[in-house]
């Protein structure tokens, strides 16, 4: 085979010039995904808005990313006094960072995966709740006490609806028996009714919309606010370094959508028992769960802060927690198959 | 008690929430009310008030008298007018200006205008390059008249019957 012969012909060169092909592999569909969702929100907010939205730039407005990027990267990064020069550079990287790393362990088909670690779940745990910290140090690092209190609302914010997020996961390994994402997609296996959505109802709203708070996102964007605030953490960014920022929400947009659709929606698998899985599957569910996502937008109006911390906190936490133990008291049970 | 259950119920399936989605999943079919502007136009009134112009009778002589109302009226203090006998004993305008940065459209200008000289057209796609290009002396105000008159005209025609 040539992978074989390229593979003896670079020695011990060939693992890290193999495992960044399949990086890239991963991240250059994930950035052109990121650009087209752009688009796609826009023209989706605009239809239901009974508008047309962009379709200037190209045939039915499809350059308009591309037009998007390019302004971006010709702008001037303004690096204002006072700032933390250094921690201002680090920010969008650190927020953008754990959003690319986290797909990792996500498995596209059976066997496709970059990196099939049995803590796959607890990975992604642990590396999306990083992505906080580009959040805080945009803030801190400003000088700017818009941009602070910006950075702490999200942050407060990211921070409490992690735990519910955590604990509606809790639900799937419980289901699943496992923490590798492969085990889980394949515990789910038997078609529609048998994918994790149905068990752990409860659990997959939760997830979903908390998914949508961690992300910042309409009707949780009080951190962005653009109809009442500037914005946020990322008031003092500019040029490419803002585009960072929104990079890195997007591909968190597309993270979140794909961890919904593996974890609750059956992965690759083929809702049809008989018809063959495949990464069409995970693909057609990603697409679902991000119209979703502005579906949302589209519809809601802003929640209040204290309302959303309401939510998450009196709300989420105990829900979760009532179904863990229904959950696990079922399964102690001659009905456990229920959760299976 | 029934009441109770009901609302737990309607708050945790997220009915409000679903029937709001349903709503705006609607709208995403509707008919787009967008006018996709260089190709498509918004229909006008014989009333619109765009760029100004000067009219001329159909010999050829200027309407405007000097009677200075328009700059009397105008609430901008946009126009500036300056007038002298002419050879044949006509009182005529030796300068007519109107400055369109400070111009609102109002339109009073037209509506106090005793022979209907100053007129606002249907023109709104024009612009200036520099400062002092929207700056409209009484030869551009005249030459946009000239060009536009069978449209002026016509205009003038349709709203008659209203005042």
């Amino acid at each position: 085979m040539t992978l074989d012969y390229f593979a003896n012909l670079l020695g011990p060169v060939w693992l890290p010039v193999w495992t960044l092909a399949k990086i890239v592999a991963i991240v250059a569909p994930l950035l052109l995904g990121v650009a087209y969702l752009t688009y796609a929100e826009r023209r989706i907010i605009g239809y239901m808005q009974v508008r047309l939205g962009c379709n200037r730039v190209g045939p039915w407005g499809l350059l308009q990313p591309i037009a998007d990027g390019l302004k971006l990267m010709f702008k001037e990064i303004v690096i204002p006094s006072g700032a933390n020069k250094g921690l201002f550079i680090l920010a969008p990287v650190l927020a953008m960072a754990p959003a690319l790393a986290a797909w990792a362990v996500i498995p596209f088909a059976d066997g496709l995966v970059l990196a099939d670690i049995d803590a796959g779940l607890l990975y992604v745990m642990a590396i999306t709740s990083m992505g906080v910290y580009g959040v805080v140090l945009a803030g801190w690092a400003s000088n700017s006490k818009y941009a602070f209190l910006g950075s702490m609302r999200s942050a407060a914010q990211i921070v409490s609806y992690e735990i519910a997020m955590g604990f509606a996961l809790v639900g799937v390994l419980m289901s699943a028996q496992s923490l590798n994402l492969t085990d889980i997609v394949q515990a789910q296996a038997g078609g529609f009714w048998h994918w994790y959505w149905l068990p752990l109802f409860p659990m997959f709203i939760v997830y979903l919309v908390s998914g949508t708070a961690e992300l910042n996102r309409a009707p949780f964007d009080v951190a962005e606010g653009e109809s009442e605030i500037v914005a946020g953490f990322h008031v003092e960014y500019s040029g490419m370094a803002f585009a960072i920022f929104f990079l890195a929400e997007y591909a968190n947009m597309i993270l979140v959508a794909t961890l919904t659709s593996t974890l609750f929606l059956g992965g690759w698998l083929s809702p049809i028992p008989g018809v063959p899985d495949g990464i069409v599957w995970l693909l057609a569910k990603i697409s679902f769960v991000l119209f979703l996502f502005l579906w949302f937008r589209a519809t809601f109006p802003r929640y209040r802060y204290d309302q959303i911390m309401r939510l998450g906190w009196k709300v989420f936490i105990p829900v979760t927690l009532v179904w863990l133990l229904v959950e696990g008291a079922v399964m102690q049970t001659p009905w456990s198959y229920l959760f299976h | 008690m029934i009441s109770r259950i009901k609302h737990f119920f309607d708050t945790f399936l997220l009915t409000e929430l679903v029937r709001g989605m349903a709503l705006t999943g609607r709208y995403f079919y509707a008919r787009k009310i967008t006018i996709e502007y260089p190709e498509e136009r918004a229909p006008q009134s014989p009333r619109f008030r765009g760029l100004h112009a000067q009219r001329r009778y159909p010999n050829g002589e200027e309407r405007c008298i000097a009677c200075k109302l328009c700059e009397a009226v105008c609430p901008a203090l946009a126009i500036q007018i300056e007038s002298e006998q002419r050879e044949d004993g006509s009182r005529r305008t030796t300068r007519y200006d109107i400055d369109l940065t400070k111009c609102i459209f109002c339109g009073f200008c037209e509506e106090a205008c005793p022979v209907d000289a100053i007129v606002e057209t249907r023109i709104y796609e024009y612009h200036g390059e520099q400062r002092g290009d929207l700056y409209y002396t009484k030869d551009m105000l005249l030459a946009v008249g000239d060009k536009h008159e069978a449209q002026i005209a016509q205009d003038k025609a349709a709203d008659a019957p209203y005042r």
